[in-house]
């Protein structure tokens, strides 16, 4: 029972991760029906932007851990979110006309040079977070221990989806870009302009996306830079569980694939930790394509 | 016409004759640029010419290449005697996978076939059943031998992994210019039409994968032959997505295109050594670019000619 509740608490903390990620899929395909495969390296360049700030600024040591992390978080969410409107100006926008599967080798394309630009700028060795970041005292839940870490980072993630929920939901430009994914071209004749929802989309995506690698560093403590593909594949079979398009699917795939994943590799097998994921979303293609709760995906035979 | 052909020829025996000059290293190169422009000819197929958004083709690279290296060092089966089993293994092995998946959508697929690809390399590096050796691999494959000739150095690799690019070459340009290549030809630009021109879509997406998957295990005998020592880290996704960038960057559906794909990517980062670590980089940089600028790769296809069909019979007209 113990072995459970730990794993569960990984899994809930590892999924809440995912759950940021596929945020940033699933809302580029909601608008620009586009896998934007950059993503997961957007993930990794907030995480190496959240180490090299935490080092050269030492934050956290002036205004103390829990304001420190907070200050660090926003200002790796506004960098990661100004690469990503670069991203998508440079490698997206020229394309918003063309054949569909154009754009995705340019996806393709411009994942590979962000995280080749990554390896070339940091070096292709494994870095390390300093591990006296935040306080090591564990919470004590009835007989289990969990260390501060996690609970913060699934508290920090559960309060941005619920802002993001609330944002999309009740917000004017909230129901802009809902509109602008239901139709573009209804929602351009409504005087919504799309150009700005799908720049406002690029900016939100990549900047829950960076926040989710610093909070990868701040969890595991060693980051590299080919870490942002696994993150991204999984964080997409998240939100291909949820239901593609669909925002509370991604939150929901996410925590559910991180603990599929936790509880196979406790209980299955740890080698093939990494292969659940992917069997994971074999298996929902060929059984639900439309996931738990979303749109439709696959073409009839 | 006869020029045409004099500036086919030349090129050719000039090539044929190169490792006669060249020393063993620039000959290797070669023969890595034969090998990828075997692949980039099986995947050319699937991707190029059905539009089906494969990126782990090394998953079909890699189960030729293990079956022939299990057979080989388990039963002392000859390896070029093993192709044919090879492209069974590989062809079975797609059969299995794409069945179900085939119907997805573009990008899916795509997403799909990483999937794939990744599972095999770690159902490798977990040495399932026990046969794949693990992170190790397995070593001591036999040297090919033709007719009795041992093939040991790259001088005679050259010629039998540039001769089996040319059975490749031969058989798919025949492939193209078929039925079948034209019924993918047509469902890659309307699936909707070609199904309603009686083209059954999902059994030609299947045969076309299989066929493409069949011919990349083959391409893995042959691999698994020349470096006698074979382990997962040959068959990564970046493996998958070098097939597909030299597919993209060559020419989509164009043969030429594909062998130009294939020295561009495996020449290039050996002419420019020092920038070995950015090569990566700059493939990327080219994808978004190419995509933009010149969709079609830097070689592409050329449009199909029929013959007139205005014109009366017995003038050109079969």
């Amino acid at each position: 029972m113990e072995v459970f509740l730990q794993q569960l608490t990984n899994g809930l903390a590892v999924g809440s991760i995912y759950a940021l990620i596929a945020l940033g899929y699933t809302m580029v395909y909601g608008v620009l029906k586009l896998i934007n495969f950059a993503h997961g390296d957007l993930f990794t360049i907030g995480s190496y932007l959240g180490l090299t700030l935490l080092t050269s600024l030492a934050l956290t040591g002036r205004l103390g851990a829990l304001a420190g992390i907070l200050c660090l978080a926003l200002m790796v969410m506004g960098l990661v979110a100004l690469i990503g409107a670069l991203l998508e100006r440079t490698a997206y926008r020229p394309l918003r006309q063309s054949p569909r599967l154009s754009a995705v080798v340019s996806a393709l394309g411009a994942s590979i040079f962000l995280q080749n630009a990554v390896m070339l700028i940091y070096g292709a060795r494994f870095q390390v977070y300093p591990h006296d970041i935040l306080p090591k005292m564990p919470l004590d839940l009835f007989g289990l221990y969990i260390p501060l870490v996690k609970v913060l980072v699934l508290v920090a993630a559960l309060v941005m989806m619920m802002a993001l929920y609330l944002f999309i939901q009740k917000t004017k430009l909230g129901t802009a870009i809902r509109a602008a994914a239901i139709d573009q071209g209804a929602a351009r004749l409504m005087g919504i302009d799309v150009d700005r929802v799908i720049l406002i989309v690029f900016l939100i995506g990549p900047a829950l996306g960076g926040v989710a690698g610093l909070m990868v560093g701040l969890l595991y403590g060693q980051i590299n830079f080919t870490m942002g593909w696994v993150y991204g594949l999984k964080a997409f079979t998240a939100a291909i569980l949820g239901g593609i398009g669909n925002i509370p699917g991604a939150m929901v795939g996410g925590i559910l694939l991180g603990v599929i994943e936790a509880l196979g590799a406790a209980y299955l097998s740890i080698a093939w930790k990494d292969a659940i994921a992917f069997c994971v979303l074999i298996g929902i293609l060929i059984v639900r394509p439309t996931g738990l709760l979303g749109e439709r995906v696959a073409e009839k035979v | 016409m006869k020029r045409t052909l004099l500036m086919f020829i030349a090129p050719t025996a000039l090539f044929l004759l190169s490792p006669l000059v060249l020393n063993p290293y620039w000959v290797d190169v070669l023969n890595n640029v034969g090998l990828y422009a075997i692949l980039g000819l099986s995947l050319n197929l699937i991707v190029g010419h059905a539009g089906l958004f494969n990126l782990g083709h090394a998953a079909f690279y890699a189960v030729g290449a293990y079956t022939a290296a299990v057979l080989n060092t388990r039963f002392h089966v000859p390896v070029l005697w093993l192709l044919p089993l090879c492209a069974l293994s590989s062809g079975i092995f797609a059969a299995v996978i794409a069945r179900p998946i085939i119907h997805l959508r573009g990008d899916y697929l795509c997403i799909v076939t990483i999937g794939v690809g990744e599972i095999v390399r770690i159902a490798l590096l977990n040495n399932v059943f026990g046969i794949t050796g693990g992170v190790n691999g397995i070593v001591g494959i036999d040297r090919p031998s033709v007719f009795g000739i041992a093939i040991r150095n790259p001088h005679e690799f050259f010629y039998l992994i540039w001769g089996f690019a040319a059975i490749t070459v031969f058989f798919f340009h025949r492939l193209e210019n078929s039925r079948f290549g034209r019924a993918l030809n047509y469902l890659r630009e309307d699936e909707v039409a070609a199904e309603g021109s009686g083209i059954n879509v999902a059994h030609y997406k299947l045969a076309c994968f299989i066929l493409g998957a069949a011919w990349a295990g083959m391409a893995g005998d042959i691999f698994a032959a020349k470096m006698t020592v074979i382990s997962p880290e040959s068959f990564s996704f970046w493996e998958s997505v070098l097939m597909f960038t030299l597919i993209i960057l060559g020419g989509s559906g164009s043969i030429p295109g594909v062998i130009l794909g294939a020295f561009l990517i495996t020449g290039l980062p050996e002419v420019f050594r020092e920038f070995a670590n950015a090569r990566l980089l700059v493939f990327g940089a080219a994808m978004v670019v190419m995509m933009i600028f010149r969709t079609g790769g830097i070689l592409p296809p050329r449009p199909r000619t029929y013959p007139d069909i205005d014109a009366p019979v017995g003038e050109g007209r079969p």
